[in-house]
């Protein structure tokens, strides 16, 4: 095992300040007030591409173009200006040749797909991919683009889960239809917890954020359905500046998949997104995300910059919110799934598998923000590590000072396959209460010549084994996906695991 | 069914077996006894397939194919079978999916056709009542927190599903109480039959009153110097392994 295979760092208060998130982000958890500003706009809308480049111009333009309302024009500008004042974060554990961000577009409507008659005309190698992946056929015609026949047509599918969504008083569409449709919610809650100020990529999205998902669960509704279904349905081109809001009233509960496991293939190679969450009193509220973004050749050639901002606050008591993640894809991965735990009595969770392989870099993990009474969170991290990967688990746990009687148990598991990938483990503490129990285990081995040996004496070949050695490590956290995803990522891990053993 | 020649294998440059000969026919039941070090569990885990293990000279032949050419995997879905000395966990695994995944790799190199997880559960219950092993396990992860007796039977509950052609028992009457052996023993006494064989590596004498051997084998420092029937156990268990390691190598 090299050197690099296991480094632990315990960093201290000083480090953390700057950087695992900007002094900025810290402000988060006060309310921001956010000044005024009008602005008219007069942008032409003739075009359909907004010209290389971002000012702003462009940003009237994308404005404009969606036909938003001033206070969204407003907050857009107002991001961009602080983001021109920020810097690129450097702190993660991560490499990549500077970004040119004038050198990209920033809105262009979605090019249709060519569409295909049959799944004999679909890239035989995606089809294999699907099959391993056990995505049902009509699922496997959608994703590669191939036309559904009428009865499982996409749309009429859509429309009979909107009715029985509707029935619930349930809203569930596209953020640009939520702005047109709910301007109200949306003036409310954008930015309350993910404000654009938060940092350099949130402010980036804040000011050119090109579409995504918006879901309010009224007061007292349970969702009715996994809203994962409906949102594979409908995963069309969002973009590369995805924007995500999420509102639980009180005693509201849903259950959120983000994402496909099948390969998503993407010419952008930089994507930022923004997830909110909100959870009022006794309301909970399970995202769970299956990421597997192209994430390069062997040879760590091309592949997506993933760099997610995803954040939730349990407003009010009782409130709960769990992220669960699988994350396999992305040349880089630079993301960490938080909670602001302010209701008294409010639990956060984080269940996250971070998988690289080849020259994949990953820096992931959570932070959890004890602000209420009697506040729990949970964390499970597996990282496994496999061909010439880097992959960082960075968590933080803050227990402020009027939070008594917190509790947070950490678990940060590091798996090693091969001896040229490296785990690394930077675990924050900021404890500023004595009633504070606070638990943290960590772990790293090496897949074991032993396991593999064991069930290759079976008959099992070594391919095989290691995803079952790896699925099983991973089990505690397939366990808190849906069942149908559960399966799914299970094969997806074998699959991205494939030709790590030499 | 088993033929080995001359058979010379090196761990990290020491030579660990200088020579061992050996012929297994079908039906037949081989007990390897041998004093701590003398090359018995190198020689369980070299046929097995074990890379550490390093072959310098000699030849072994399985079924008319030359068996230390084949992947593990390969020799285990021809019908060889290890029970291993010290069984591996691999925590988050069901017993019973690694049991299923494992026998329907060999029942497609077989040609034989896939079965089902009911299929599967139903066989899987079947075998778990022959070693007196509570269906629990089934759900349990492989081997882990199981206790040492448990493990073992484990072992013998996979042979059992599996039904090699030649199994090879590595010590698995170590860590075991009278109880647990006689169970293990008797499991082993209903695979038997005509068409498989038994290698059963063993450093006591007492798992032979249950496992009634057709040959006993004494290997000492890497080489077989003494060949017999049952009786031989039983002598040694008197008298020791001294006497023998004073003896020419022989051929069995």
């Amino acid at each position: 095992m090299s050197t690099e295979n296991d480094t632990v760092k315990t960093p201290q208060k000083s480090d953390y300040d700057d950087k695992f998130g900007s002094a900025e982000q810290q402000e988060t958890i006060e309310k921001l007030t956010q000044s005024d500003y009008k602005w008219g706009f007069t942008t032409d809308i003739e075009t359909e591409v907004a010209p290389k480049g971002l000012n702003e111009d462009t940003i009237r333009f994308i404005s404009a173009k969606k036909k938003e309302p001033e206070f969204l024009l407003e907050w857009r500008l107002k991001a961009f200006r602080y983001w021109q004042k920020m810097q690129e974060p450097h702190w993660p554990n991560v490499n990549y040749p500077p970004i040119d961000y004038q050198d990209a577009y920033y809105y262009a409507a979605p090019k249709p797909k060519k569409e295909l008659k049959s799944m004999d005309e679909v890239d035989p190698q995606l089809r294999e991919t699907f099959e391993k992946l056990g995505i049902p056929l009509d699922e496997q015609k959608r994703l590669a683009g191939v036309a559904v026949d009428a009865v499982m047509d996409s749309v009429s599918v859509a429309t009979t889960f909107k009715k029985e969504l509707a029935k619930h008083g349930i809203i569930f569409c596209s953020f640009s239809d939520a702005v047109q449709n709910h301007p109200d919610l949306i003036e409310k809650y954008l930015g309350s917890v993910v404000p654009y100020t938060d940092n350099f990529f949130a402010a980036l999205n804040s000011a050119v954020f090109s579409d995504g998902s918006f879901c309010y669960i009224p007061k007292g509704v349970r969702c009715p359905m996994e809203l994962s279904t409906y949102f594979r349905i409908n995963a069309a081109n969002t973009g590369q500046f995805e924007r995500t809001l999420i509102v639980a009233e009180e005693g509201a509960y849903v259950s959120y998949l983000e994402g496909c496991t099948a390969p998503m293939r993407d010419e952008n190679q930089l994507h930022a997104a923004v997830v909110e969450i909100v959870a009022h009193k006794d309301a909970e509220v399970k995202y769970s995300t299956v990421q597997n973004w192209y994430p390069g050749d062997k040879n760590g050639v091309g592949g997506i910059y993933n760099f997610v901002t995803k954040r939730g606050i349990c407003l009010e008591e009782n409130a709960k919110i769990s992220w669960t993640q699988v994350e396999t894809g992305s040349a880089i991965t630079w993301k960490y799934p938080s909670v602001i735990l302010k209701g008294d009595n409010s639990i956060g969770e984080f269940y996250s598998v971070a998988l690289t392989n080849n020259y994949q870099q990953a820096d992931t993990g959570t932070k959890m923000i004890h602000l209420g009474k009697n506040t729990r969170s949970t964390i499970i991290s597996k990282g496994i590590s496999a061909g010439k990967s880097q992959n960082s688990y960075r968590g933080l746990v803050r227990v402020s000072k009027n939070a008594d009687n917190a509790r947070n148990f950490s678990q940060c598991d590091s798996l090693l396959i091969g001896d040229k990938c490296g785990a690394h483990t930077f675990p924050y503490l900021e404890i500023s209460n004595t009633t504070a129990k606070v638990e943290h285990e960590a772990t790293t081995s090496k897949i074991g010549e032993d396991q593999i040996f064991y069930l290759n004496q079976r008959g099992i070949d070594t391919e095989d084994a290691i995803g079952m050695i790896v699925n099983g490590y991973c089990k505690e956290v397939f366990m808190e996906l849906p069942m149908e995803f559960a399966v799914e990522a299970r094969n997806l891990l074998a699959i991205s695991l494939e030709g790590s053993v030499g | 069914m088993l033929s080995i020649k001359n058979l010379h294998v090196s761990v990290e440059d020491t030579e660990i077996l200088k020579g061992v000969n050996l012929e297994v026919k079908p039906g037949e039941i081989h007990a390897i006894m041998g004093p701590n070090g003398s090359g018995k569990s190198t020689f369980a885990n070299v046929l097995a397939g074990r890379e550490e293990y390093e072959v310098t000279d000699g030849e072994v032949t399985y079924l008319g194919q030359d068996l230390l050419d084949m992947a593990p995997e390969e020799r285990a879905r021809e019908g060889v079978f290890l029970a291993f000395q010290y069984p591996v966990e691999i925590p988050g695994v069901s017993t019973s999916h690694f049991m299923k995944t494992a026998l329907n790799a060999i029942r497609e190199h077989r040609g034989e056709e896939q079965l089902d997880a009911m299929q599967f559960l139903k066989l899987a219950r079947e075998k778990m009542q022959l070693i007196e092993m509570d269906e629990k396990f089934l759900h349990r992860s492989v081997n882990d927190g199981f206790s040492g007796g448990e493990k073992k039977r484990n072992e013998i509950f996979q042979m059992a599903v599996l039904e090699p052609k030649l199994a090879i028992l590595d010590e698995t009457d170590s860590g075991l109480d009278i109880d647990a052996l006689r169970i293990v023993a008797n499991g082993v006494n209903k695979l038997r039959s005509s068409d498989n064989a038994f290698i059963v590596v063993t450093h006591y004498q007492r798992l032979l009153n249950y496992i009634v051997p057709d040959y006993v084998h004494v290997l000492v420092d890497g080489r077989i110097v003494e060949s017999g029937d049952k009786n031989l156990a039983l002598r040694l268990e008197e008298q020791g392994y001294d006497w023998v390691k004073d003896n020419d190598a022989v051929t069995a």
